[in-house]
């Protein structure tokens, strides 16, 4: 996600300064994480360096100058190409729920895991009861709405994936306890050496 | 129509908490205490467990999300639940009254009185208009016709549906018909409100819409609700949730 894509897209309605920027994007996106305002003047400059807005005038009120700025045709082209461009699908490699179970049944046993499992699907659904009770409030913006969709669209893909996972640690303590009573000959069941 | 619940707390034994003078403290366990409880319930189709000793409870005016694969038991535990089938063992309590030890007749009743029932497809009646629909419930507990078509009419307005009151259910979109079939699981006032895959058969905006409108209602109303779904984004819809796994309550009855 570019910061400095979003800024045009808040820059496309009507000129303003940074300081309006920040207060309009963190009330817009209220799931993302909130923009510092250095990281706001960095992207702008950076954005007026490569033409794209452009400093129009500066207010003069109480306390800090501030420099309003406006998008620029070139900063328009460029916002309309990002817009047409696909976002890659993240390749979610890094999960660190399979690891914790990994880790559990390495170290543990099956039961052990199981139990992990469980309660971080209680704290997925709880976190999901909190998006639904937000997304369904008379009140929520759009923007809180579509928001709360992501998330509950997110969270469900991992809800789905612990109740896999769920079964098939289930399949595998039952295929353990039907299996025959180690001889003195066999490898510990645990031996993952 | 209102109708008296069997209240536990009103019949069973005092215990330390109901013998104390009252308090804030014992307001909440009175409101708490099970409008529903199951204890060990165990039921086959021939051969084949379906549920191989579930306890658990309802409290007044709680969601509780049933949830679990296909297969798990859960659509089972609501019929034993509902009074529509009788389990082999361990019994369903309904306040203070063991309904599962009840003949027919009676858990018939109470399912025309204190129990609503809503299924995936709503199954209203196709020859009947929606007001009709959700009357029905009403005419067969012996309500004057122009009474309960007027209650009627009113339940489909709070469901946000008036404007299909004339109309014939294959004449309505998926969303309005499951809206009709909560009013008329809800125009008897039940105490429980049992509902089997309510927006199974729904694109995700519609089943939000049936969800939203029934939770806002079952709210309003205080009715309990048994909500069975596979479905995580419904199961957060519930105050707490159960999952069924292989006939048994997966972990605690928690939440």
């Amino acid at each position: 996600m570019s910061t400095g894509h979003v800024l045009m897209g808040l820059l496309s309605t009507r000129e303003r300064h940074g300081y309006d920027l920040k207060k309009d994007h963190d009330e817009r996106f209220p799931a993302a994480r909130p923009l510092a305002f250095g990281q706001v003047y960095a992207t702008l400059e950076r954005l007026r360096k490569k033409g794209h807005v452009e400093a129009v005038e500066i207010e003069r009120v109480e306390g800090p100058d501030r420099t309003v700025y406006r998008l620029t045709g070139d900063g328009r082209a460029a916002l309309a190409e990002w817009l047409s461009e696909v976002e890659k699908p993240s390749p979610f490699v890094s999960n660190p729920l399979a690891t914790k179970a990994t880790i559990a049944l390495l170290v543990a046993d099956e039961a052990t895991a199981a139990d992990y499992l469980r309660r971080q699907r209680d704290a997925h659904l709880a976190r999901m009861r909190e998006y639904t009770r937000l997304k369904t409030d008379p009140q929520a913006s759009i923007a809180e709405v579509l928001g709360a969709d992501y998330a509950i669209a997110h969270l469900d893909a991992d809800l789905r994936w612990l109740d896999t996972a769920l079964d098939r640690i289930a399949a595998l303590d039952r295929s353990l306890a039907s299996s025959p009573p180690p001889t003195p000959d066999d490898k510990p069941l645990k031996d993952f050496s | 129509m209102t109708h008296s619940i069997p209240d536990a707390a009103e019949t069973t034994p005092p215990d330390s908490a109901t013998e104390r003078p009252p308090d804030a403290t014992t307001v909440v366990h009175h409101q708490n205490r099970p409008v529903l409880a199951a204890r060990s319930l165990v039921f086959s189709y021939g051969n084949t467990a379906a549920l191989r000793g579930v306890s658990m409870h309802l409290t007044r005016g709680e969601i509780l999300a049933v949830t679990g694969p296909s297969g798990s038991g859960k659509s089972t535990l609501m019929l034993c639940l509902a009074g529509l089938v009788t389990p082999d063992a361990g019994e369903v309590r309904f306040g203070d009254q063991v309904i599962s030890a009840e003949k027919e007749a009676f858990r018939s009743k109470l399912r025309r009185t204190d129990f609503g029932v809503l299924f995936q497809f709503g199954q209203l009646v196709p020859e009947l208009t929606a007001v009709e629909n959700v009357a029905l419930p009403l005419l067969l507990a012996g309500v004057k016709r122009s009474s309960a078509i007027t209650a009627a009419t009113t339940w489909l307005d709070r469901f946000g549906v008036a404007e299909v009151a004339g109309s014939r259910p294959p004449e309505m979109s998926g969303g309005q018909g499951q809206r009709v079939a909560v009013a008329r699981a809800m125009v008897t006032e039940p105490s429980v409100l049992f509902a089997d895959e309510p927006t199974g058969a729904l694109d995700a905006l519609s089943g939000e819409q049936v969800l939203t409108q029934m939770v806002r209602v079952v709210r309003e109303a205080g009715t309990s609700v048994v909500l069975i779904t596979h479905d995580a984004t419904v199961a957060a819809y519930g105050d707490r949730e159960i999952v069924v796994r292989d006939g048994m309550i997966d972990g605690a009855d928690h939440g």
